[in-house]
């Protein structure tokens, strides 16, 4: 039986079981590919390295290079500083990217490698450039990791260089898949926009099959946006936990106005996007997402039914889950447990203050972990769990009905080539959430029961 | 821009590491630590000690450190257990800012005994990770005390991330399993059944082999067949109990030899139990191990009872293997594996398949099997340790590689360069070992070198050419 978890609910307050997080270094690395031609480096033990870029290629299903100090006991004591300076010099002679992307990783950090001072000895060749982030994971989560690793994009390459802001809009996606960042880039543009969106992970870890390997792909943000990203009128910061220290920053930096959003998952958020445009740009709305809007709306009379006081447990990272919360209770749902691996009270008090609008009485939790979720489902059961892969052992144990949301999705393909953002976003997280109900309604319904038109 | 051009020739470095048969040199350079900068496949010392302690089904494995060490060793290994479920849960101390500067033995103390009065397990595993090795926590002194408070045994793995490679974990662990089997001895001594006198005279243990998708269960149902017991399996599907009962077994036989080398010495030196090295990859080495067995077993009935199950599973699955071998023959295979033992094993078993390997390199090869390698190998192999994505790449497209076996990072490599892939690793969603598994094993590759989908590969051509191009696998 996997199922180990007990259901007395008791404090544990030494250690985690089951994490719903993971380390800041992986957030990092994800953060560096969504750079045109840079390739992340990870300043620390090779072991990490190899860690990161195997869930991540687990989760992508593409290739994930990354460049390793490969520290060794000498360095442990001595610091990192000479691997760095070899790191460096090996990885534009070998590799030759455009960027590299230091991280460091928790040992790095413990002996207190002090990255800026090792970066004024290091000799970059002409045109290169370096960047940096500090990354401990005794702190935060990969979420913290992505946020960081943007914020020394807006540090290093933003720029005010003109009198005027120009009429452009930066975006920050936040932790979200690549089909996400397209759709994302595709709903600005619809708006009559170009958007500088940062980090843009698309084609780089969706890229095409060609035949032929690539360690650099087409994709990512190239640093000429970012540098201008110094110049437009406003930052839509999508995800307080990915995105705002770092449109913060460029604010401060470079006087861009911050727009905080949440992820633009489902229709009040994807609405707020739109407004955020609107106002912020004086545009119509394009009749093409108006379009949109109209087909889900369509799409939520026709199955309001189905979900209608459906109670659901939800985790994975902090923007998605507390954008999908606004979502499920837009479908008429009860989100009556809900958890983030990540700390933070404020995921604690946006999602409780939504649940308390909506009169339902529910669990939320930050920094938690699905041990501990686990036991609030056994003592409060769910009609629906959603979730990372991570999730299954739950659905199994509790034989709930399961959709796949997040990172890491380790045991489905395809989800990270399309977008659950936008409209379109939301029609197929219905699709996806339905399905699965109605799945199990007919898996559960009696001969006499059964039925053809649901 | 073309593919990875910008990657050029290997650096100066790496020459000694990589070798060509028929050329040059008969040995490489192996064990040395990555370069710095390089994008290397390699693990940790935590990786590999986890690798060969977790299949122990009903210990606790906790480790203690940051939470991204234990969230990639969460679940991911594929061995299957018959019974225990423990090890698939993820145990972390989860440390804070707070615990690198005051230390996490209070915390680390504190876990351990929510974990044991919530789980009630037969032992502990407690895993350094690298930043422990640094903050210096007296994981001996916090285990002991943890133990004597709970009577069950709380064993700490010397695993710190960067003081070695993945074989120092294997040792590490070892170590582990060598403390595990001591006191099982011990208290036999105690109890008066001690000594040569106490072992089952037939009984056998069966090292390195880690029960992915239940392949040790298939070796152990050999093995009872034709009357020899398997007394303790490392590790798969083992347990606390059946660890601590491997003093009695007469002989000890070894597949994965990279894990495995250190404790078998050890068991040898300490107990007195012989070894024979075994590989039950592909069908000549599965019925030569078997027959080497039974022989240094040395009773007849069982050498016969060897000799009637070689001849019939051998005349079950040699049609089958003759029909892939006709369709396969002369195709091309290039193999990157973590050990050199299981190289040599797959290079014989391409052999068998009419499949010519133009490259092979390993993670943590050793010298010796370097050498066997480059006698075994034909003409022209190139034979490398401890690659990186680049060179594979390099190699593979320009011997023309049709199919490439290896582990979950290498496996988008080849589909990008739209070239055919077997997991011979923790991915592996079929058993591969013995008669039933070389057939899965043609099965596996036959499936992925003739998929339709290398016809769609070559994306560009079928504008230009006005119809479906042909990848280089297909049939
Ligand atoms: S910290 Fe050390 S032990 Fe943990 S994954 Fe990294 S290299 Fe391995
Ligand atoms: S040591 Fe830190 S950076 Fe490395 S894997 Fe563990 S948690 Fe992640």
């Amino acid at each position: 039986m996997l199922d180990s978890t007990p259901k007395e609910l008791k404090e544990r307050r030494f250690g985690v079981i089951n994490p719903a997080k993971t380390c800041q270094p992986l957030g990092a690395m994800y953060a560096a590919l969504g750079l045109h031609r840079c390739l992340p480096h990870s300043h620390g033990s090779q072991g990490c390295c190899s860690y990161h870029r195997m869930h991540l290629t687990r989760h992508f299903r593409d290739p994930i290079m990354a460049s390793t100090s490969s520290f060794t006991e000498g360095s442990s004591i001595f610091g990192g500083a000479a691997n760095l300076k070899t790191a460096i010099r090996n990885v534009f002679e070998i590799y030759n990217p455009d960027i590299v992307a230091i991280h460091t990783t928790c040992l790095s950090e413990t002996i207190g490698d002090d990255l800026p001072s090792f970066l004024g000895t290091i000799d970059i060749p002409a045109g290169k450039r370096i960047i940096h982030a500090n990354t401990p994971s005794y702190a935060g989560s990969h979420i913290t990791g992505f946020s960081s690793m943007t914020r020394a994009m807006v540090d290093y390459f933003a720029e005010a260089s003109l009198p005027e802001k120009k009429e452009q809009v930066n975006v920050l996606p936040g932790f979200v898949n690549p089909g996400d960042m397209r759709e994302i880039k595709r709903i600005v543009r619809t708006m009559g926009l170009e958007p500088i969106l940062f980090p843009d992970t698309a084609g780089v870890v969706d890229a095409p099959m060609t035949g032929q390997f690539s360690m650099y792909p087409e994709g990512g943000a190239r640093v000429e946006k970012i540098i201008d990203a110094g110049n437009s009128r406003y930052t839509l910061a999508l995800g307080l936990f990915a995105s705002s220290d770092p449109a913060m920053l460029l604010e401060r930096k470079c006087g861009v106005e911050e727009i905080l959003l949440k992820t633009p998952i489902g229709i009040k958020a994807t609405d707020n996007l739109l407004m955020a445009l609107r106002f912020g740009f004086l545009r119509e709305i394009s009749p093409e997402l108006a379009e949109e809007r109209g087909q889900l709306v369509d799409i939520m009379t026709d199955t309001h039914f189905h979900f209608h006081g459906k109670k659901v447990a939800l985790f994975g990272d902090p923007d998605i889950v507390s954008a999908l919360t606004e979502f499920l209770l837009s479908l008429g749902m009860q989100p009556v447990h809900v958890l983030t691996g990540t700390p933070g009270k404020a995921f604690e008090n946006e999602v409780g203050t939504m649940l308390e609008e909506a009169g339902i009485r529910g669990r939320v939790k930050a920094g938690g972990d699905l041990f501990e979720f686990h036991q609030w489902i056994k003592n409060e059961p769910v009609d629906l769990l959603i979730g990372n892969t991570y999730g299954k052992y739950i659905a199994r144990a509790e034989d709930i009905p399961f959709v796949r949301m997040g990172f890491p999705n380790l045991d489905r393909s395809v989800h990270s080539y399309l977008p659950v953002v936008g409209y379109k976003g939301a029609m197929r997280i219905i699709e996806m959430v339905s399905n699965a109900l109605l799945d199990r309604v007919d898996r559960d319904a009696l001969d006499e029961d059964f039925e053809l038109v649901m | 821009m073309r593919a990875g051009k910008e990657t050029g020739m290997p650096i100066a470095e790496r020459f000694e590491s990589i070798g060509r048969k028929g050329r040059q040199k008969k040995t490489l350079r192996c064990g040395a630590d990555s370069l710095a900068g390089s994008v290397s496949q390699r693990a940790c010392v935590y990786c590999g000690a986890r690798v060969v302690l977790n299949p122990v089904t009903d210990a606790v494995h906790l480790v203690h450190g940051p939470i991204g060490c234990a969230v990639y060793t969460w679940d991911i290994r594929g061995s299957l257990s018959s019974d225990a479920e423990l090890y698939r849960s993820s145990f972390s101390t989860d440390l804070k800012e707070r615990d690198v500067v005051f230390g996490g033995e209070e915390k680390l103390t504190r876990a351990i005994d929510q974990l044991v009065e919530k789980y009630h397990p037969p032992v502990v595993f407690v895993y350094s990770t690298c930043i422990v090795g640094v903050i210096g926590d007296d994981l001996e002194a916090v285990c002991k005390s943890a133990s004597r408070r709970h009577a069950i045994e709380v064993i700490p793995v010397e695993s710190t991330g960067f003081s070695g490679n993945k074989a120092d974990g294997y040792r590490a662990a070892c170590d582990v399993l060598m403390r595990v089997i001591a006191s099982g001895q011990r208290e036999r001594e105690e109890a008066g059944e001690s000594g040569s006198s106490s072992r089952d005279e037939l009984a056998i243990n069966y090292l390195g082999d880690f029960n992915l998708a239940g392949e040790a269960w298939i070796i152990r149902d050999y093995f009872r067949e034709i009357g020899i017991p398997v007394n303790t399996v490392f590790t798969g599907d083992s347990t606390y109990e059946s660890i601590r009962g491997a003093g009695r077994a007469r002989l000890n036989i070894m597949q994965c030899a990279g894990s495995m080398n250190y404790l078998a010495g050890k068991m040898e030196e300490q107990f007195g139990i012989p070894c024979l090295q075994v590989s039950f990859v592909g069908l000549t080495d599965t019925a030569d191990s078997l027959r080497r067995v039974a022989a240094f077993l040395g009773d007849e009935k069982i050498c016969w009872r060897a000799e009637e199950l070689i001849a019939r599973e051998s005349e079950k699955v040699k049609p089958l293997i003759r029909e892939y071998r006709r369709k396969m023959k002369g195709k091309k295979a290039a193999i990157y594996v973590g050990g050199g033992f299981k190289a040599i094993s797959l290079v014989r078993q391409f052999g068998e398949l009419g499949i010519d390997v133009v490259m092979v390199g390993t993670q943590t090869g050793r010298k010796e099997e370097y050498e066997t390698l480059f006698d075994l190998a034909s003409e022209g192999t190139v034979i490398l340790d401890d690659a990186n994505p680049s060179e594979l790449e390099k190699f593979m497209v320009e011997e023309g590689a049709d199919l490439l076996v290896g582990g979950v990072k290498e496996r988008p490599l080849a589909y990008k360069l739209g070239v055919a892939f077997i997991d011979h690793n923790h991915d592996r969603k079929h058993p591969l070992s013995g008669f039933t598994g070389a057939v899965n094993f043609a099965g596996e590759v036959y499936t992925t070198l003739f998929s339709p989908v290398w016809k769609f590969t070559r994306g560009g051509e079928v504008w230009e050419n006005g119809g479906y191009s042909y990848g280089r696998a297909s049939c």
